[in-house]
């Protein structure tokens, strides 16, 4: 439990790090535009409660917004995506199977699992951000390929991050 | 109360999205000012367009005091219209002149009545005996003979048309004089016949046809055309039909004339019948 904890914080500075420093300035002419901070909330433990869950997504998009200066808007991406992972796992996922706090990784759930988790959950939280980034539904066709483009950017990041992080399956 | 419980326990994760997008939301359009006004103009939007339907349906409720209100005020603007009133102003065209005396002077009279569909025609002007109008006096418009002032009150005056079976102008054609009169068997409003020209003599279609020295217009006041010769009439003589430069239905402004010599001529004629 403790050891968890430790290491979400962590995973919570270094990616919250790398996308605001690093990610931030990166992009391909504002249609492809990388968020890998999402990886954080995609991480966290199958047994995590709900109310915790989407407490942390919600302060994570806040940290992200206060250094996007857009108050709300990633908080309110976060807060969705947090309830999509709910529904993906308990459609996708028996809990009892689990024990010792196992956390959704590529090396424990497999590849094909976590690719349909990754590009799903990203799917959504762009879709809600850059939704309410434009707030008007005459360019939907602008935001809709800017979602499509972002999300399969995001994935390939989040896949190679999780590449580089691999740990063959311990059960 | 247990089961509401239960059940917001099963569906957690909906109300905590519920709870946490609300949050999210607030926050984003309380900060952002894009955000900000776009929300706010179009709730403005909103309001202002349902006051609009609100307002047109509400504006059918009191169609007829509206109806009321502007039928008297159109009734107050009529008053106000320079139509309603009576202008007693008279333009006279006259000419000091050391050399030539003048004869002849012009009263501009505008017509309010007239007819040209009836066997004895009548004009009435708004001139009358206040401007100098006189009976018997001539009235020609701008483009030629009108008639003769047949009464007289202190405002108006009544004009016995050319289109008038008793109307008889002397008038000439090359020359040529004879009598211009209307309604010897056509009651055409643009055609009067021109009666006692010697048979003999050659008159061509288009010829100008003009009042003579002897009439109580002007000389060579213009009456119109010849449009066809030879017209049998009701004696054996052969008649002219005379086109009118005149438009009888159309006729707006004319013109009064005064003859200054006419009474001495008058007088001077009376002394003849009295011997």
């Amino acid at each position: 439990m403790g050891r968890a904890i430790i290491v979400n914080t962590i995973r919570f500075i270094l990616l919250i790090a790398i996308q605001v420093f690093l990610l931030k300035n990166t992009g391909y002419y504002n249609l492809s535009v990388p968020y890998l901070y999402i990886l954080f909330i995609l991480l966290l433990p199958f047994n995590i409660p709900n109310g915790l869950l989407f407490l942390l997504a919600f302060v994570t998009g806040l940290t992200v917004d206060v250094f996007y200066d857009t108050l709300g808007l990633h908080a309110l991406a976060c807060t969705v995506m947090a309830f999509v992972r709910i529904i993906f796992i308990s459609v996708t996922v028996q809990r009892d199977g689990f024990d010792n706090e196992p956390e959704p990784r590529l090396g424990i759930m497999g590849f094909r699992w976590f690719l349909f988790y990754a590009i799903i959950l990203a799917f959504f939280h762009h879709l809600i951000l850059f939704s309410f980034e434009a707030f008007r539904i005459s360019q939907f066709g602008y935001t809709i390929i800017r979602v499509m483009l972002s999300a399969v950017l995001s994935t390939f990041l989040i896949l190679i991050t999780e590449f580089v992080f691999y740990r063959k399956k311990v059960r | 109360m247990r089961n509401l419980w239960l059940f917001i326990s099963k569906y957690n994760a909906f109300f905590l999205l519920i709870i946490f997008f609300t949050i999210s939301l607030i926050i984003m359009v309380n900060n952002n000012s894009y955000q900000h006004a776009s929300v706010w103009n179009s709730s403005n939007q909103l309001v202002g367009s349902t006051y609009q339907r609100v307002n047109e349906f509400s504006s059918y409720l009191v169609l007829g005091k509206t109806n009321d209100s502007l039928a008297a005020e159109n009734a107050r603007l009529r008053n106000l219209l320079k139509s309603s009133f009576y202008s007693d102003s008279v333009k006279q065209v006259s000419v000091n002149d050391t050399l030539l005396k003048q004869q002849y002077t012009y009263t501009v009279a505008k017509v309010i009545n007239n007819s040209v569909h009836q066997k004895n025609n009548y004009i009435t002007i708004n001139r009358g005996k206040n401007h100098g109008i006189g009976k018997g006096m001539g009235v020609i418009s701008s483009t030629g003979v009108v008639g003769i002032v047949l009464n007289v009150s202190d405002n108006f005056a009544t004009i016995r048309s050319l289109l008038h079976t008793e109307t008889k102008v002397s008038a000439s054609v090359n020359g040529n004089i004879g009598s211009l009169v209307w309604g010897e068997g056509n009651f055409d409003a643009r055609y009067a016949i021109l009666k006692d020209i010697q048979g003999h003599l050659v008159v061509n279609n288009g010829a100008r046809v003009v009042t003579s020295e002897f009439s109580l217009f002007p000389q060579g006041t213009n009456i119109g055309r010849v449009a066809k010769t030879g017209v049998k009439g009701d004696d054996s003589a052969l008649n002219i039909q005379v086109k009118l430069d005149t438009d009888f239905s159309a006729l707006q402004y004319v013109y009064v004339i005064t003859n200054m010599l006419s009474k001495e001529q008058i007088s001077l004629e009376a002394l003849n019948k009295a011997e």
